[in-house]
């Protein structure tokens, strides 16, 4: 299975760390990547055990359409991590490289479990093994304060939200008795008072704050900025892409898995939430100078958006989610990049960072402003189709419930979108447009970094251009959740 | 593969190819472009004089082609013809050979800037072409981004930075409010598919509620209205094409910016047709607003772009006037304005971006005198000004004359009042524009400017100037495509119309429509 090579792999790597000589760790890097790029050819191919559709130890663990696109998703995103972490080697903590490559491997782990877990205690082992390894991976400059204080922030507000989770997930057992989340779906079936309880509805809203917490929506999105902006830059971008999309496939799972009676109720909870996490990503985002703190609030914002896939309670709605993420990945890899390689080596991450950046590297500068392009949703790139299809699920369910506050969340998505072309082409004006740049040597890529510049850039359009195979792939997922 | 396909694909091939070439090798960079735009202006031509007016029985589209794109959402690229774009096809694509040939006012990053020019033509072209929602859509919102990042970046004045961020602010917002009308229609008319052919077809035998109808008809007329500086929305526009550069206020003011329009006939009339007749008062009082309103400001200016900008808006005035009356004579008149105003409105733009090249200025108070010097350019301003205040003998006089005779059986008064500010406004602001700039003394320091001699950098304007006035003598050879397409359009009105109690205003339509535009047509 992916997941035991996975460790295994995360294990070969600390134990060649002794092994190679501190000259050539980049490679243990490489290799990692190789053997990622191994596993996700053989998900793609659909030989081996992956491919296999069924369930392991009493169900706890599941392989479905939707478990296999985001163990794809997970590995992609890893692959890219690790890439970027190769150039960012140089400012981690003196030998201790493949510790890095094998932390993200873990947490690469976690997900792969997350992907597949259909059981409450799977839910929280695949959470916990995800924020313990980024407890470390956030703190990760040992000689950076910053990243000191972000991971103690991290530490604290993720202890409570898995408290939290504990909490709820306490709660639903006792109240039903079931933990995996297919019984549970059949016990509630059978017994509607249960699901009418306020007990079991706690429980079941104190696991979404958990998991709230992981993707970070309003209001558990505190912590998201300062840990953007203090994490090493890698961390960030698999904060970003692989901590977020695990959330998602979870709160997939149990709100339209295990306990569907209930979702059914809370469209408007949903709504609400959906909104505010837009408007609040997007506002917040428009003051800030530093690039990694704005891309934290930015990332709000796209929780938002993801949540509107999951607010329409459609399997449209599920199906433009998953899409929109695919879509994510390479944008957001792709903005990460640019970021590594440009600022490793200054103090902070100020945007003014970037002044005269498309003299100092054309490809550098055109990979950031197609990457904001699409975080903005703009054609004909990735963001842009998928934030068609959130829309498109979205105003469909309006229509079919009849339900007024899908409209307005359509308008406040609209709202969110506007003002964000404000701060993303604030970001592409200070690339083409600033007056008097302080620095302008021209920034040394190397070609691994190309390759992997070149494959965001080439997934970016990929998806926008090109929808038909990724949502065939994605309604497939979708489907599957509804079984 | 349909000659449409090559009409909006060559452009964007050579913004590709461009791409490729190094940015010192100025010339072939500008002879790519050149070639490209030319390619897509014969074939435009060669597609106009080729389209055989609609008659019953035959297919609906012609140059048809479809490639299926996202099977599930029933999503495909479908490009066709018929009366309604085959004119605006024609006048983009020479709009945007005309705005490339004026491009070496240029001068830095050129490679850039063809690249851009080159998409947003191929994107504006797609979207007329477009049979399918999406991609109608999709295109236009692929030319739109060039226009901003043009003004951006080659963009002049002080307050360049303010005007593009409220273009951008104000068009996107446009643009997005139109999305969630055409979504909600796409869902709405329960056909599961985005071709826009099998839409109506769907909608004329289960048309939408009419509750859904009054809620999706807003969405699109203010969203395409924004995009169409529709007044009170307008107020981008003018600072807009101040600031951008002039091929780019060429191809946006007298191309892009039909879109907008041309969704709302193509579009909103026939599947929304009990909301439109609802909307119809409303949008006629908004169309007083940017005849009259928009007009006095234009009177007030001492810019020359800001006075082409807000008469640029005050024309589309007139077009949303065609489009309230609901009948044949303003639809046609719509459609025909559309064309006359995209020539007009790159030609004009054209002019001042010269003049602006030679004196570096257009404030009107420090111009003078400058036909003596300019004799090419002087001449093709008067001609443009006197095209633009409706003078007999220009594409403009037709169109507009065509939707008055329209507008006048619904809305009496407003046509007046339309006409008032059509003639009058425009008149007093037109002829003092040319009386400051090209008549009087000249001043001393415009002693130096040089006046074109080369009958190449002449072209674009001459051949701006031509299509006015062959479309000014030879109206028929639109009307013809127009009429019958048109007629489609707002047959279902006419019908509905006839089937009122109170028929004492539109079923004239049909009796008297024809003679009328016969005399209009000579």
């Amino acid at each position: 299975m992916l997941e035991i090579s996975v460790i295994g792999l995360g294990l070969v790597l600390m134990l060649a760390d002794l092994f190679v000589p501190a000259e050539r760790r980049r490679f243990i890097g490489y290799a990692a990547i190789v053997a990622l790029g191994v596993l996700l050819l053989t998900s793609l191919s659909g030989n081996g055990s992956c491919g296999q559709a069924g369930t392991a130890f009493h169900g706890m663990f599941i392989n479905d359409a939707l478990s296999l696109f985001f163990k794809q998703l997970f590995i992609v995103a890893a692959i890219l991590v690790l890439f970027m972490a190769a150039e960012f080697s140089d400012k981690l903590a003196e030998g201790s490289v493949a510790e890095y490559y094998s932390l993200i491997l873990f947490a690469l782990a976690g997900m792969l479990f997350a992907a597949s877990s259909n059981d409450f205690t799977m839910l929280f082992v695949s959470i916990e093994l995800i924020t313990i390894t980024f407890y470390v991976l956030v703190s990760f400059q040992r000689s950076k304060l910053q990243s000191l204080e972000a991971g103690v922030k991290y530490l604290i507000l993720g202890a409570l939200s898995s408290a939290f989770m504990v909490f709820g997930i306490a709660l639903i057992w006792g109240t039903t008795g079931e933990l995996n989340f297919n019984s549970l779906a059949h016990f509630l079936a059978q017994n509607p008072e249960v699901a009418n309880s306020q007990i079991f509805l706690l429980g079941v809203l104190l696991v979404l704050v958990g998991l709230g917490f992981k993707i970070a929506t309003f209001p558990f999105q505190i912590w998201a900025p300062d840990v953007y902006q203090g994490a090493p830059t890698p961390t960030t971008a698999f904060l970003a892409i692989g901590s977020k999309a695990a959330g998602f496939v979870l709160l997939l799972r149990v709100l339209f898995t295990a306990v569907p009676s209930v979702t059914a109720h809370w469209a408007n909870l949903l709504i609400v939430i959906s909104g505010i996490t837009i408007l609040y990503g997007n506002l917040c985002a428009i003051p800030q100078r530093n690039l990694k703190r704005l891309l934290g609030y930015s990332s709000i914002a796209h929780a938002g958006y993801l949540l509107l896939g999951v607010a329409a309670l459609s399997v449209s709605g599920q199906s433009a989610l998953m899409y929109y993420l695919a879509g994510y990945v390479f944008t957001v890899m792709a903005a990460f990049f640019v970021i590594t390689l440009v600022m490793r080596h200054l103090a902070t991450e100020d945007i003014s960072g970037l002044a005269g950046l498309n003299q100092r590297s054309p490809l550098l500068a055109a990979t950031l402003t197609i990457a904001m392009v699409s975080l903005a949703g703009i054609p004909p790139l990735a963001g842009f189709f998928g934030k068609f299809l959130l829309l498109k699920a979205v105003i469909e369910a309006a229509q079919t419930t009849g339900n007024h506050g899908y409209y307005c969340l359509a308008f406040t998505t609209l709202a969110g979108v506007i003002i964000s072309l404000y701060y993303y082409f604030g970001v592409i004006r200070t690339i083409y447009w600033s007056k008097d740049p302080a620095d302008l040597s021209p920034i040394e890529i190397s070609s691994p970094a190309k390759l992997s510049i070149w494959a965001c850039i080439a997934g970016i359009f990929w998806i926008g251009l090109f929808p038909n195979t990724v949502l065939n792939v994605t309604n497939l997922a979708a489907a599957a959740l509804g079984k | 593969m349909s000659i449409l396909t090559y009409i909006a694909g060559w452009p964007l091939v050579a913004a590709l190819v461009l791409v490729l070439v190094p940015r010192n090798y100025r010339v072939i960079i500008r002879a790519i472009a050149v070639l490209a735009m030319l390619i897509s202006a014969v074939l435009a031509i060669k597609m106009f004089c080729q389209f055989v007016p609609w008659t019953p029985g035959a297919p609906a589209f012609q140059f048809e082609q479809q490639i299926p794109w996202v099977e599930s959402l029933g999503i495909s690229y479908h490009v066709g013809v018929d009366g309604l774009n085959v004119g605006l096809i024609l006048m983009g694509a020479i709009v945007a050979f005309a705005a490339t040939l004026c491009s070496y006012e240029i001068q830095t990053r050129e490679k850039e800037f063809y690249i851009l020019l080159l998409v947003m033509t191929g994107g504006i072209l797609g979207a007329f072409a477009s049979l399918d929602l999406f991609f109608f859509y999709f295109l236009h919102e692929l030319a739109l981004v060039p226009t901003f990042i043009m003004i951006g970046v080659w963009g002049r004045g002080e307050k360049k930075n303010y005007a593009t961020f409220q273009i951008t602010l104000y068009l996107s917002i446009g643009a997005l409010i139109a999305l969630i009308g055409l979504i909600a229609l796409y869902l709405q008319s329960g056909a599961n598919t985005f071709d826009i052919p099998k839409i109506i077809e769907h909608a004329r035998a289960n048309p939408l509620a009419v509750n859904a109808q009054n809620f999706i008809f807003p969405l699109l007329l203010f969203g395409f209205g924004i995009l169409v500086s529709l007044w009170p929305f307008h107020s981008w526009a003018p600072l807009g094409y101040g600031a951008a550069p002039s091929p780019t206020a060429m191809l946006h003011a007298g191309v892009l910016k039909k879109f907008g329009l041309y969704g709302l006939i193509r579009i909103a009339l026939p599947l929304l047709p009990q909301a439109a007749q609802s909307w119809a008062h409303v949008i006629a009082w908004l169309c007083v607003g940017n005849i009259l309103y928009v007009g006095w400001v234009a009177m007030r200016q001492k810019d020359l772009n800001l006075l082409i900008g807000n008469s640029s808006v005050a024309h589309m005035g007139f077009i949303f006037l065609g489009i309230a009356s609901l009948n044949l004579i303003g639809v046609t008149g719509a459609v025909l304005i559309m064309i006359a105003h995209g020539f007009l409105a790159a030609l004009t733009f054209a002019l001042s971006g010269y003049i602006y090249q030679q004196t570096g200025t257009l404030e009107m108070s420090k111009l003078g005198g400058l036909c003596r010097k300019l004799p090419f350019i002087g001449t093709a301003l008067v001609m443009a000004a006197m095209a633009g205040c409706g003078l007999p003998g220009f594409a403009n006089f037709v169109g507009e004359a065509t939707v008055f005779f329209g507008a006048w059986k619904v809305f009496p008064f407003i046509t007046v009042l339309a006409l008032w500010g059509g003639l009058v406004i425009g008149g007093i602001y037109m002829t003092r524009a040319v009386r400051n700039i090209l008549h009087g003394p000249l001043p001393e320091k415009w002693n130096s400017i040089t006046a074109i001699t080369h009958p190449w950098r002449k072209l674009p304007y001459a051949l701006l100037l031509a299509c006015l006035l062959v479309f000014g003598f030879l109206p028929k050879l639109l009307t013809e495509k127009i009429n019958p397409d048109a007629e489609k359009v707002v047959s279902s009105y006419q019908l509905q119309v006839a089937s009122l109690p109170s028929p004492d205003a539109k079923p004239k339509v049909n009796s008297i429509g024809n003679p009328q535009l016969a005399i209009v047509n000579k």
